[in-house]
């Protein structure tokens, strides 16, 4: 049963990397604004411009 | 037949504005006015037009006059308003109060596309800002802001933003500290979970290796994570004062000592999944608590109104000044639109001063040389010069700020019901966990030490300590949702505890800007055409105002059109001679003003005279509500004007419950009056001349029409149109604090449990393991679900 020193041990580092990881996150500033980027996200780099969409009919 | 008369209408391409009259055309496309077309025809240069794809009518009405940033060229401002530079970039953070649609991120975030020097631009939607890089070799801050301008996005650029930057840096990383927390608390609770369970005696030595990882894995909790715990419980002892931090800290140190000695003399498991939960718990209820309105600030004074600069004019030249150099004796340059900073004697030009950001009063005042114009006032019309005679922090607007009331700590208000209860708490717990001591000292010195500790584990008030915030943040979120805006949790309790409240007139219980306009006289239809085409021509308030009432009038054409300031017009219309304007410029000078109650203008047509047009003003929805608050609360009306609408209000206001003409000072005095007579006051007001009363309240409430407009440092802040829910406001706050007692006696009941085992010394880790979450997800649950029902009974949601 001494793989659970080992098992325990394993976790332990992959927990800490994930809570380095969230530490990162937040000194980085990428969970200041939780907003916007939803929103960056629906804009398409060239949308279709309506116009030509009205013309092709 | 008859001929439906309905118009395709036409709405402008770019804001959506109704164009009634006269519209502009460009590309097949219809504009209301000349600035739309402008910031489209610089998208559609830029190739930027997907900008009206996304969204129909993005843009907002430019028709406001455009103003000058010449300060921006002035390096000591320029330095104060930058995030950062080197010798090639500057990044600069402004605010932009017209971001409002996913249209505007992708334009502003487009910059580079108009101006290739601007390098990066990043938009934060819910905090209306724009982060912007860019090549400083190439292009001026000055620049930046006048692109911006350009395309419909006029940053807000004022003094008080550039102190908000310096100081929003207060982060006490409570979102770190929940993490640690966390961490360690799933960690600790699957430890502890062989030890509930059962451990066979062959593996003993788990027991051992699991113990002393529980006992690394509290360190961080109570060394980091808790510590501001430690720290606001000492704070508080050395001012003598008993708040919940103290129980909380000594909870959480006897948590920590007491599984600390027993994993180290191996006599049991020790406490530690109930020490990390206790303090995860204690931050999630501190987080929900802190709840921030990015777009709304409540601590803007006078100088987030105030320019940053001022022209100043030396030796026939202009030159910007920050606003804090202004000095005495020195010329300054007002132009159109701009607000005057400090109060100066008018030496050049024709003033025509509108006052409302100060009394609410819309109609300019009008000024001639020599006269004292006071600081707050925006000039209406063509430039104008003024010698400063008293600096900007001693003028007459701006010395209230120097009042008392405002140097004062924000910590007057009234005690909330957990800092007195916890008082108490604290002194029962230390007792009971002294006596069971005592009591089995004589018999076991060791079992009284572990009542004792257990006691202070068991009783450790969690769930009184999250009852309030929980409540609060979900009554916050309440008022949130009926456009109520609070400060902060612990106003709706200072809400709940009530009794008087004041409100100021113009602009709080009438409506700035809104006025009722009634015709006294017989006018024909093409008369009418002939006033609406006279009207039509003025940009004078009142001549607005008889525009809007006869909206849509066809317009005859203009032969000839005079205005005389402050009288009225004169115009040749479809050969007929209108005159518009005042009593005694069209009835003669022998005629006073025998009506004082509104404001008149008179018309004559041909030299008949016709009629007048009675200008009232309009009083918010919301007045009727004030009427039935009235039995259960005392009910003050201060208005800075003349007792003209004494009559019209006593029908809500009680009679000697109305005061007029009181100068924001009185205000403020009849606040404190009414505070030292024992009342709790709550003072409704708008403009900066309630801003001292407001401060002075116990609780201060701005009301505005639109909640990014400038309003008044404040507690809160209501929209207008959420007035009429007062009544039902202040019934719910009282609600969630009842939510709150209820919830403290939910919480006795489980701490009266768990000391039933506490005192007889023979507490089990796992108890205080089950306990403590189990308390606080009932407190948890019951508190929201009872602040909703409670919400839905006052119709609040």
């Amino acid at each position: 049963m001494s793989i659970i020193y080992f098992l325990i041990g394993c976790s332990m580092v992959l927990a800490l990397i994930f809570l380095g990881a969230f530490f990162w996150a937040q000194k980085n500033g990428q969970n200041d604004d939780l907003y916007t980027p939803s929103v960056r996200i629906l804009l398409d780099d060239e949308p279709e411009k309506k116009e030509k969409s009205d013309d092709d009919h | 037949m008859k001929q439906t008369n309905i118009q395709q209408q036409t709405r402008c391409y770019h804001c959506g504005n109704d164009c009634e009259e006269g519209h502009i055309e460009q590309d097949a496309k219809v504009f209301c006015c000349n600035g739309c077309r402008e910031v489209y025809s610089i998208l559609s240069q830029s190739g930027l037009c997907n900008y009206y794809t996304y969204n129909a009518h993005p843009g907002a009405e430019q028709k406001k006059e455009s103003k000058r940033f010449d300060y921006l060229k002035e390096p000591s401002i320029v330095k104060d308003l930058i995030d950062y530079s080197d010798e090639k970039f500057t990044i600069v953070t402004f605010y932009i109060p017209n971001i409002h649609c996913s249209s505007c991120i992708w334009l502003l975030e487009q910059l580079n596309r108009i101006n290739p020097a601007i390098y990066y631009s990043r938009v934060d939607f819910l905090r209306k800002q724009v982060n912007i890089r860019f090549n400083n070799k190439q292009i001026t801050l000055h620049d930046v802001v006048e692109v911006l301008e350009r395309i419909g996005y006029e940053p807000l650029i004022s003094l008080q933003d550039v102190i908000r930057k310096q100081g929003s840096d207060k982060n006490d990383n409570l979102v770190k500290k929940i993490a640690v927390a966390g961490f360690c608390f799933g960690n600790v609770m699957l430890l502890s979970f062989p030890e509930y369970l059962g451990i066979s005696v062959q593996e003993q030595s788990f027991r051992e290796f699991f113990g002393w990882l529980n006992l690394v894995f509290c360190l961080p909790v109570v060394l980091y994570c808790a510590s501001g715990y430690f720290v606001s419980a000492w704070t508080n002892l050395k001012n003598k004062v008993l708040n919940i931090d103290l129980p909380l800290a000594i909870g959480i140190t006897v948590l920590f000592l007491r599984t600390a000695a027993e994993i180290i003399m191996h006599t049991g498991p020790g406490f530690a999944d109930t020490c990390c939960g206790l303090v995860f718990f204690l931050l999630i209820g501190k987080f929900v608590q802190r709840k921030t309105y990015y777009h709304l600030s409540f601590e803007r004074d006078y100088r987030s109104f105030f320019p940053v600069a001022v022209q100043v004019i030396e030796e026939e030249k202009e030159r910007s000044v920050p606003l804090a150099d202004i000095q005495v004796g020195q010329r300054i340059l007002i132009r159109n639109n701009e607000i005057i900073p400090a109060d100066a004697i008018l030496l050049k030009g024709e003033g025509k001063v509108d006052f409302s950001f100060v009394t609410g009063e819309s109609v300019p005042v009008e000024k001639v040389l020599g006269e004292v114009v006071y600081a707050g006032g925006r000039q209406t019309g063509e430039a104008i010069e003024l010698e400063v005679v008293k600096p900007v922090s001693q003028s007459y607007l701006t010395r209230l700020w120097n009042n008392e009331a405002f140097t004062r700590l924000q910590d007057n208000h009234m005690q909330t019901f957990s800092e007195k209860a916890s008082k108490y708490f604290t002194i029962v717990l230390l007792g009971i966990a002294l006596g069971s001591f005592l009591f089995w000292l004589p018999v076991d010195l060791h079992r009284g030490i572990s009542a004792f500790t257990a006691v202070l584990i068991i009783a450790c008030p969690c769930a009184l300590a999250l009852s309030t915030p929980f409540t609060m943040a979900a009554a916050l979120s309440i008022f949130d949702k009926n456009l109520f805006y609070l400060k902060n949790t612990a106003v709706v309790e200072q809400l709940a505890h009530i009794d008087t409240i004041v409100l100021d007139k113009t602009g709080t219980i009438t409506v700035a800007g809104g006025n009722t306009i009634t015709l006294h006289g017989e006018v024909s239809d093409y008369e009418k055409e002939l006033i609406y085409s006279a009207c039509s021509n003025s940009a004078h308030p009142l001549s607005r105002l008889v525009c809007q009432f006869w909206n849509h009038q066809h317009k005859l054409g203009t032969n000839s059109y005079y205005e005389i300031p402050g009288r009225g017009i004169t115009a040749d219309i479809d050969r007929n001679i209108v005159d518009i304007g005042s009593e005694r410029f069209i009835r003669g000078s022998s005629f006073q003003n025998i009506n004082p109650e509104s404001t008149e203008v008179h018309i004559r047509i041909n030299n008949i005279y016709k009629g007048y047009f009675s200008i009232k003003q309009h009083y918010r929805e919301g007045i009727k509500s004030i009427k039935d608050i009235s039995s259960a609360y005392k009910v003050f009306l201060l208005s800075g004007d003349h007792g003209h609408e004494r009559e019209t209000l006593s029908a809500v206001f009680k009679p000697g419950h109305m005061f007029f003409e009181q100068s924001p000072q009185d205000k403020l005095d009849f606040i404190k009056m009414l505070q030292s007579n024992g009342h709790r006051v709550m003072m409704i007001g708008d403009g900066l001349n309630d801003a001292g009363a407001l401060k002075q309240s116990d609780l201060g409430i701005a009301i505005t029409d639109n909640v990014n407009n400038f309003s008044p440092g404040s507690d809160a802040i209501l929209d207008g149109k959420a007035l009429s829910r007062l009544p039902n406001f202040f019934k719910f706050s009282k609600d969630a604090l009842n939510v709150v007692y209820a919830s403290f006696i939910i919480s006795l009941c489980y701490n009266v449990a768990g000391l039933s085992y506490a005192v007889s010394g023979r507490l089990s880790p796992l108890i205080a393991a089950i306990l403590m979450p189990l308390s606080t997800v009932t407190i948890i649950s019951f508190t929201s679900i009872a602040t909703h029902l409670a919400a839905k009974k006052r119709k609040l949601l």
